[in-house]
């Protein structure tokens, strides 16, 4: 949607770069005079948001390799020493382990408006693609990262997840062996899970170029879901516009993630994660991440090992086709009423197994004579949910749902509200 | 106000509102985790440290030192604390000499020597706190499994210092039909070995003298060195919060420049 380059070097020097490498003019075209509907709201800040929690991250983990020992003798020592003679080092560290978290509450947000507002439509679905992309990396990322400290859950939930692999038939076992470098989780495993964390954010870094790339293309969509007709009327320039307003939302989210750095620093993680891996001594409950627990709960619905392990990814997997399971020509679940109640409960849904995937999972929740309804029935029936979801009732919605009647353009959409006004 | 402009206070709403609820899931999932636990019951305690503005009393700190140097030390390793850091700001602060001449009553094993020998030494504030084993079998002889190092217990156990003083305080005789096999004892609060621990009941009424004449009760004791183990489990709780506050100050009154400068920029739109 980017028309001509309203790019004028000011001087001689960027004059002269320019002819040669029109590095100035991207960043111009890309991030200053590139036209955003006017109409965005503040769901629309994610996307900063989440460059900022992806440039923390590199940052804090940068610093934390130069201390950090990649070693099973050294490891969680080498994890103290960082916070207690390290200059800083405690900040550092609870920056990084919280910011793994702030990383997903922002990706979670950020999918969730797209879904509302149909933002994986065409012609964007290489964008949503993509988006996906960068979501499974950053899991891959998160879940090397978690071991590396080498607490207990580190060494239990590496062993389980690694294990998984251990369920496709015929090479499975090869090549969990291969995954771990031995024949348990061990050093190797550890030295290889350090290097993929160490690689994995610049690949996210890579996969977002392209992201946003995509999305300048085609441009943002917006809350009305209406392309952009007239840019004049219907957008307003990145800068001054956008910038201010992602600075905003930034300086807000900031103010969350500084709340549990400094004053809930353990509040997300699991206290035995302080405790040195020990092979021989099993804890009570493996759970990982909150942000994987929903995953984790699809993963033991599933009575088969095998079957488990292919429901869970293929509740990842399911979001790559989803442009082609969607068949409703309206994007924005403001003009589709029927939609937008079956979104609510696709997050309530999704909460409610992140929950399940908390608890232990014979608990029972409705006594019945000697047993009863227990997390893992609770698990089945949202998990065959979570996939009715997307493969039936996306498709079927589409066809059936009588939608509102949309506004003909975005200046048209806000105008006319603000007429309603005066 | 305009339709548009409530549509755009309302996600403004609505954003704290979601956080809050997912945030509220969450602690929710945690306390349902702890309560799936056990049954015992941990009292939480009124700490000096507790809150963002909390900090450590230093008094209290310097007894709980005192009661794990004559009561715990003798079984549990603290392997990742410094004698230096006793003296370092934000804990007891012990004055340097007072580092040194504590450390001096320790003996440490250095070399080789110029004759490639290991030789002992007194030791210095440089100097970790030496274990009371040679070595991780030796530790699990003892009681048959070794005693866990005492650096990071309160950030490794549910409930941390709450959980460790309700432990040393939750000694009991074994209720009826509940059977404590030799060598154990009955303590409800460790959940862990379904109420049997290894650990004898370490604190005795009037054990560990205290220098400030503070009544020396089971009570005291293990109050003051659970406040003590949450010390060497977060030695920098105090710089922390300082700086979280100055920090969110900052962020709090940065988000107001920046709201009031968003509406001015965007006030000529619509």
């Amino acid at each position: 949607m980017s028309g001509e380059s309203t790019y004028n070097p000011g001087n001689g020097f960027t004059r002269w770069l320019d002819a040669r490498l029109p590095v100035m003019r991207l960043v111009h075209d890309s991030f200053v005079d590139y036209p955003t509907p006017k109409n965005l709201n503040y769901w629309w800040t994610f996307g900063g948001i989440l460059s900022l929690c992806l440039g923390i991250q590199i940052i804090t983990g940068i610093i934390l390799a130069m201390h950090y020992v990649p070693s099973t003798d050294l490891a969680f020592a080498s994890v103290e020493h960082i916070m207690r003679d390290v200059n800083f080092g405690w900040l550092i560290r609870y920056t990084h382990a919280n910011g793994a978290s702030m990383f997903f509450i922002a990706v979670y947000i950020h999918m969730f408006r797209g879904l509302y507002y149909g933002s994986y439509k065409a012609p964007r679905e290489v964008l949503w693609i993509l988006g996906v992309l960068i979501y499974l990396l950053m899991m891959a990322t998160a879940f090397f990262g978690y071991v590396l400290p080498w607490g207990q859950m580190s060494f239990w939930g590496a062993t389980v997840i690694t294990n998984l692999f251990g369920a496709i038939p015929v090479v499975g076992e090869s090549v969990r062996t291969w995954l771990w470098g031995g024949f348990s989780v061990g050093d190797p495993t550890l030295n290889r899970f350090f290097s993929l964390h160490y690689l994995f954010p610049f690949l996210i870094a890579g996969v977002v170029v392209l992201h946003v790339w995509a999305l300048h293309v085609t441009g943002q969509n917006n809350p009305s879901g209406v392309e952009v007709k007239d840019p004049k009327k219907d957008t307003v320039p990145f800068t001054p516009y956008a910038t201010i307003k992602d600075g905003f939302g930034m300086s807000v989210f900031l103010i969350l993630f500084a709340y549990f750095v400094f004053f809930n620093p353990n509040g997300l993680g699991e206290p035995d994660n302080y405790i040195l891996a020990n092979p021989l001594k099993t804890p009570p409950h493996i759970v990982p991440e909150w942000y994987l627990l929903p995953f984790y709960a699809i993963l033991r619905a599933v009575p088969d090992k095998l079957g488990g392990v292919l429901a869970m990814f293929g509740a990842i997997a399911v979001l790559f086709v989803l442009p082609w399971l969607d068949t409703s020509k309206v994007r924005s679940a403001r003009f589709r009423p029927l939609y937008r109640q079956f979104f609510w409960i696709h997050v309530v849904v999704c909460i409610v197994l992140g929950w399940c995937g908390a608890q232990s999972p014979d608990k029972i929740l409705i006594h019945v004579g000697e047993g009863g309804f227990d997390v893992t029935d609770l698990s089945r029936i949202l998990a065959i949910y979570y996939f009715l979801h997307f493969l039936v009732i996306f498709p079927v919605l589409g066809l059936k749902e009588k939608t509102k009647a949309l506004p003909d353009s975005i200046a048209d959409s806000v105008l006319g509200k603000s007429a309603a006004k005066a | 106000m305009s339709k548009i402009g409530k549509i755009r206070m309302r996600s403004l709403l609505v954003l704290p509102v979601i956080a809050a609820a997912a945030l509220g899931a969450m602690t929710l999932t945690a306390s349902s985790v702890k309560a799936s636990g056990g049954e015992a019951h941990i009292e939480e305690m009124d700490w000096s440290f507790n809150g963002p503005f909390g900090t450590f009393d230093r008094d209290q700190l310097r007894r709980g030192y005192k009661v794990y140097k004559e009561v715990c030390s003798a079984c549990h390793s603290m392997e990742y604390m410094h004698f230096r850091n006793l003296a370092e700001k934000g804990g007891p602060e012990f004055t340097e000499g007072q580092v040194k001449t504590i450390a001096s009553e320790y003996t440490v094993e250095d070399g080789p020597d110029q004759a490639g020998d290991s030789f002992e030494r007194p030791g210095e504030g440089k100097d970790r706190f030496p274990s009371p084993y040679p070595n991780e079998e030796a530790a699990a002889a003892s009681l048959g499994a070794a005693p866990p190092d005492l650096s990071v217990i309160a950030k490794a156990r549910e409930g941390g210092p709450d959980y460790i003083h309700a432990l040393l305080i939750g000694y009991e005789e074994a209720p009826e039909g509940v059977s404590v096999p030799a060598g154990g004892y009955y303590n409800p609060v460790f959940t862990a070995g379904s109420g049997v621990i290894a650990m004898p009941p370490p604190l005795v009424e009037g054990q560990v003298d205290y220098e400030d004449g503070t009544p020396n009760t089971v009570e005291q004791m293990s109050e003051d060195v659970s406040a003590f183990l949450m010390w060497t489990a977060e030695p920098k709780m105090e710089q922390r919060k300082r700086l979280g506050f100055q920090v969110l100050l900052y962020l709090i009154a940065l988000s107001g420049l920046l709201y009031f400068a968003k509406r001015k920029v965007w006030s000529d739109v619509h």
